[in-house]
């Protein structure tokens, strides 16, 4: 994890997304798919926290090396606005490499990978990188509209096959991703499982991969505060490794790349129907989850 | 006098007996757990680190969402998430201090028996450098909602810890509380070393849902730059009504014009936390201002600057007083 000065080489609009470049060769070194940066606003009393984006590329060698990229929205907010405005040669106050990466299968090859919206960045990184390591993979990509389906071709150029789902149908089939899961396993022989989105996206891909006895890792996506482990708000509720019960760990340190497995969803996301794996693994302390 | 004060010019502090290197610290749930500012920060060159507020008992804490940006601050609430009394000593403990860092343990319970729990079990050990009390939970035991929010429970909680504590002992006063003054005089006469002043009001805060199909309110505590002015009243009221009473400022402070105005309004030290959150190294950068500034105005300490307002605000109280 470095901190560094690190000057916009470029900013540019990839269909509905606002992608952006930099450079920052102590951070591109170490990156690999799944972290995450954190970057300052500008100064002034406004925006008192960081953003927090995934990394989209990290190019350590070439006309490139040394390079960072992160995209931003759709629809971003008032602060996240200002980073999508931001032209070259500004320059921003960036953390990272943050997180926990995606580990890579050592011995199996059929890798599926299935992104929504901007959970793409992350995914195309991590295709490259297990296409380099002479695995297959297949993705499937979402997104509400053709716009916000992030960058087709490349994932075309990675993949053996990709499956594009929108939800008004404006590209590929229209549906979400996970309608287009069951047929992209049986075809692909999809040995592993990634996947980056929405928790309640995530959260039926681990359904799915646990019904089919597949080993599955998720990148989560939860409000952080700082990004580096200290405030303690971006947690997710996991079944404990060596205890009963569960605990709230720190999806900035400890994630945000999850075994899905573990993940307590219905207690995270809170849709109020506990599933009975939830409440046999919880074994609360005297205070626990006491909200004060 | 310039050039004497030069010759011995220090950023050391002395609360009633805790010494510190510099006058700036790591405010509560702020400093993490001893491993996540490593490669960040020299935590060596900060004055001190507040531990995250330990309770007797584990707390697994609140669900999400637990933070809110709002402007000039956030809104958050961890429900004091912690590995509980025991877990702490055995590991954070050690961790938080590697290095002769000096660790304020903040505790806190909702009863008098989980304080004395508490206190007894930390005030002997080498590691703590002083305890301070966290006072702005639930009272179990009498059925109020905010447990510092009555002098009489004050001086009740704060003698039970300083009666038997061997290292200083400071009562952090819980923001949006009447009273401060009152409520910080109750501490010190119950045998606190010194106060921290204030802890974050209450605060709710409104997220547009991010996938979750359920919550979207953080119902907790306001932080951040937005707290400055609040945190400078309360500062100068209670070091105006107890001089010699050593008073930590908390709450907005982000720049070292910041902690310079906290230290002209009478308190003895400050410390940081929501801007840590954005700029680990902003505990070091104080000190560091605060030095230029003692040396642009030659003044050797940074006690010489303290109450330097002070007769301005006195001014301002008095005539106050008198058309009222």
């Amino acid at each position: 994890m470095k901190r560094a000065r690190a000057e916009i080489l470029s900013s540019r609009k990839v269909g509905a997304y606002q992608s952006i470049t930099l450079v920052a060769p102590e951070i591109a070194e170490r990156a690999r798919p799944g972290q995450f940066l954190a970057i300052a606003m500008p100064e002034g009393r406004e925006f008192v926290l960081r953003r927090h984006f995934s990394i989209h590329q990290a190019s350590r060698r070439g006309g490139w090396a040394g390079t960072l990229e992160f995209i931003v929205g759709p629809d971003p907010g008032a602060g996240t606005g200002w980073l999508a405005r931001a032209r070259a040669h500004e320059s921003l106050d960036v953390i990272g490499p943050l997180g926990s990466p995606f580990s890579y299968p050592k011995k199996l090859t059929n890798c599926l990978l299935v992104a929504e919206g901007r959970g793409a960045a992350a995914l195309s990184f991590l295709a490259q990188e297990l296409v380099a390591r002479n695995k297959r993979v297949d993705m499937i990509l979402g997104a509400h509209t053709l716009e916000a389906v992030f960058k087709p071709i490349d994932a075309k150029r990675l993949s053996q096959t990709v499956a594009v789902m929108t939800r008004d149908g404006s590209m590929g089939a229209r549906g979400g991703v996970l309608d287009a899961l069951p047929e992209a396993f049986e075809r692909t022989g999809a040995e592993v499982v990634y996947a980056a989105g929405p928790p309640a996206t995530l959260r039926s891909v681990a359904g799915f991969c646990a019904a089919h006895r597949l080993p599955a890792q998720v990148a989560v996506e939860e409000r952080m505060g700082c990004g580096f482990g200290l405030c303690n708000t971006c947690v997710v509720p996991v079944l404990r490794k060596e205890a009963p019960g569960y605990e709230n760990v720190r999806a900035c340190i400890d994630g945000p790349v999850f075994n899905p497995a573990r993940v307590l969803w219905d207690r995270w996301l809170d849709t109020g129907a506990p599933s009975p794996v939830d409440d046999a693994a919880i074994v609360t302390g005297p205070r626990a989850g006491d909200p004060r | 006098m310039s050039h004497a004060a030069r010759a011995t010019r220090t950023l050391a502090v002395d609360l009633g007996g805790l010494v510190l290197p510099t006058p700036v610290m790591i405010a509560a749930g702020c400093a993490g757990s001893g491993r996540e500012l490593s490669g960040l920060v020299d935590l060596r060159r900060v004055g001190g680190i507040v531990s995250r507020t330990i309770t007797v008992d584990e707390r697994v804490g609140a669900p999400v969402p637990r933070i809110s940006e709002a402007s000039a601050g956030i809104v958050w609430d961890t429900g004091l998430q912690n590995p509980g009394l025991d877990a702490f000593v055995g590991g954070e403990l050690g961790r938080l201090s590697r290095g002769g860092v000096r660790v304020l343990v903040s505790i806190g319970g909702g009863s008098l028996e989980e304080y004395v729990r508490l206190s007894s079990a930390l005030q002997g050990r080498p590691e703590v450098a002083a305890l301070e009390i966290y006072l702005a939970g639930p009272d179990d035991e009498l059925e109020r909602s905010v447990l510092g929010a009555h002098p009489d429970r004050v001086s009740e909680i704060v003698g039970a810890v300083g009666r038997m504590s061997l290292v200083p002992v400071f009562a952090k006063i819980p923001g949006g509380c009447d009273e401060v003054v009152e409520l910080a005089r109750a501490a010190v006469r119950a045998g606190a070393t010194g106060v921290t002043l204030l802890g974050s009001p209450p605060a709710l805060g409104i997220e547009p849902a991010l996938g979750h199909a359920g919550r979207s309110a953080v119902h907790g505590w306001l932080s951040g730059p937005a707290l400055r002015p609040i945190t400078l009243r309360a500062v100068s009221d209670v070091a105006n009504e107890l001089p010699d009473v050593p008073v930590i400022a908390s709450g907005g402070i982000r720049t070292g014009g910041d902690a310079v105005q906290c230290l002209l309004a009478g308190a003895s030290a400050v410390q940081v936390g929501t801007a840590t959150l954005t700029d680990p190294t902003t505990a070091v950068t104080i000190a560091h201002d605060i030095l230029r500034t003692l040396e642009r105005n030659g003044l050797a300490t940074p006690r010489d600057l303290r109450g330097r307002l002070a007769p301005g605000l006195q001014t301002s109280r008095g005539e106050r007083t008198a058309t009222s």
